[in-house]
């Protein structure tokens, strides 16, 4: 199920590790098939809220998130929505690449497909090449994708592994959180390139700690802050040309001059 | 200069009757010895066994049964057929129960819920019970009650309850050593709960479940007292689950405390027979699991 043009609203997401509030009433859109890039210093809960976005934060024991998200007009946290479903449909791509390490390169890929049942073989290997070859890194692995582990790949491309097996299950959107900073400046420059191809695709929301991977890649930028509470709360949002060159509130300015974080 | 001096003290040749060399010499004699003494206690014991058993060991040793003292030949099979026979059932009740023991105290609850205390003490209580204890509720409850003799099932079972809690602590560390992002990734692929245990961490976990299955076999096998009051022991080749049954530590103990000098070299006999059997057992499993890990490139 391929699903283009869809986006997500995210409307007054909060969220708590146990008893500690880490996000306050966020919200904020991911535009479809745009690049939406979370920015902050340490601390200020992006990573939290793009959690928040695939129902994946309340997986951390004593976690829970209130408010809506919408995808396609549909609340993921409504009552008797399966979370599981909810997470095929927006993927996730870590910060340090986590292939499974007792399956092929190739069992990497169709993992989401084969633990769903009902493909044949000949299907998933249509669908894995296909996700290579859309994750760049088919040339790499075409001679032993099904005799290597997926952990014997270096950093780069274990992450671009990651990615496939993502893709490999058609989701509507796709979040990365810092998906490059685990790796070094050639492999974070392949990514990025392909981040720029994905979009054209999928709807993508990527958490960065570094302003300038945001400005090469994203469309939209959403700028987050912790203060004196600790609590994260969304500060501003808008087209990143705009909030790199001319933000409107203050705090953003601070952090994008390199003033603090 | 000051410093030049400290210098080249630090860097000139130490000489052996320096007080830290010597220290570290002692040192190094007395960790070498603790270690060589360990080792030899092992090596004395095997050793013993390997000289005094090996005279009784001929091809009609493994494959016929017991004879009466003084008659030359007879041999072990029935124990070995027994005790293998014994640890299989074992392990079909043993196995699985301490498996999900062990993931449901590392998936689900990690101590925080009154049900996994409660199910991890019990773990430990019974680890803690002593053999003969075991034996003798199991003689009460499926030797008495419920089969009405002796048989080899009963001793099976009390060999599952002394595996249960070996295995569910062993695998229950190895799943807590599988790190989170697995299971994050495969939940982030909309993968439900039960399938990324079964079909990402369990596997993840495989060298330490196999591991768990081998020590808690190699403890089974050389149980002797539940299996007094259980299988009793048998003369005779007996596959049937519910009839007297024998096995190589009953048969050992049968065997050692006889009278007769020629029993005493066939227990010898059959003991060298229950560690080789164990150790084939254990190289056998790490043989398999090498072949899992070293099939990728």
């Amino acid at each position: 199920m391929k699903t283009t043009g869809v986006g997500l609203q995210a409307r007054e997401v909060s969220a708590w590790y146990g008893d500690r509030r880490a996000i306050d009433k966020v919200s904020l859109d991911i535009a479809p098939q745009q690049v939406t890039a979370i920015i902050g210093p340490s601390g200020c809960g992006k990573s939290t809220f793009l959690r928040c976005l695939n129902r994946m934060h309340e997986v951390v024991r004593g976690a829970r998130a209130e408010g809506q998200v919408f995808l396609n007009g549909q609340d993921i946290y409504a009552p008797r929505i399966d979370a599981v479903r909810v997470r095929r449909v927006i993927g996730m791509v870590f910060q340090k690449p986590n292939p499974f390490p007792m399956m092929t390169i190739f069992e990497n890929v169709v993992a989401g497909l084969r633990l769903e049942g009902g493909y044949r073989s000949r299907e998933l290997d249509q669908i894995a090449e296909r996700a290579l070859h859309r994750a760049a890194l088919w040339d790499e692995v075409k001679d032993v994708w099904k005799k290597a582990s997926g952990i014997s790949l270096s950093g780069g491309q274990q992450q671009r592994l990651c990615i496939a097996r993502t893709l490999a299950v058609e989701p509507a959107v796709i979040l990365m959180d810092e998906p490059c900073s685990a790796l070094d400046p050639i492999a974070t420059y392949r990514i990025e390139e392909l981040i720029t191809e994905l979009k054209q695709e999928y709807t993508i929301a990527i958490v960065t700690h570094n302003m300038q991977q945001a400005s090469r890649v994203s469309d939209y930028t959403a700028f987050m802050l912790a203060e004196a509470d600790r609590v994260g709360r969304l500060v501003e949002i808008g087209p990143t040309s705009q909030v790199f060159t001319n933000p409107a509130e203050r705090r953003t300015e601070d952090y994008i001059t390199g003033r603090f974080g | 200069m000051l410093a030049e001096r400290k210098l080249a003290e630090l860097l000139a040749p130490t000489q052996p009757w320096e007080r830290r060399r010597i220290v570290n010499g002692l040192a190094t004699v007395v960790i070498l010895a603790c270690a060589v003494a360990a080792v030899l206690v092992l090596c004395l014991i095997l050793g013993h066994v390997v000289v005094e058993g090996i005279g009784a060991l001929n091809p009609d040793f493994f494959t016929q049964s017991p004879l009466p003292p003084g008659e030359v030949g007879g041999g072990v099979g029935p124990a070995v057929v027994g005790t293998l026979e014994m640890l299989a059932v074992a392990s079909v009740f043993g196995v699985p129960l301490g498996v999900a023991a062990a993931i449901f105290l590392a998936e689900f609850q990690q101590g925080q819920s009154q049900l996994a205390t409660l199910v991890s003490f019990t773990i430990d209580l019974i680890a803690g019970l002593p053999s003969i204890v075991i034996g003798v509720f199991v003689w009460a409850w499926l030797v008495r009650n419920v089969v009405g003799n002796y048989n080899g099932f009963a001793g099976g079972v009390s060999l599952a309850i002394i595996m249960i809690p070996i295995v569910a602590r062993t695998v229950q560390e190895t799943l807590l050593l599988v790190p989170d992002a697995l299971r994050e990734a495969s939940l982030a692929l909309g993968i439900p709960r039960w399938k990324t245990i079964l079909h990402v961490v369990l596997p993840t976990a495989s060298a330490g479940v196999i591991t768990a299955v081998v020590l808690s076999m190699a403890r089974a096998g050389g149980e002797t007292a539940p299996l007094l009051l259980t299988a009793l022991g048998n003369q005779f080749f007996n596959l049937d689950l519910f009839q007297p049954m024998a096995a190589l530590p009953v048969q050992i103990y049968q065997y050692a405390r006889s009278p007769y000098v020629d029993w005493h070299a066939k227990a010898w006999g059959a003991a060298l027979v229950l560690i080789a059997l164990i150790a084939c057992l254990s190289a056998a499993t790490r043989w398999a699991v090498g072949r899992r890990m070293r099939g990728f490139t």
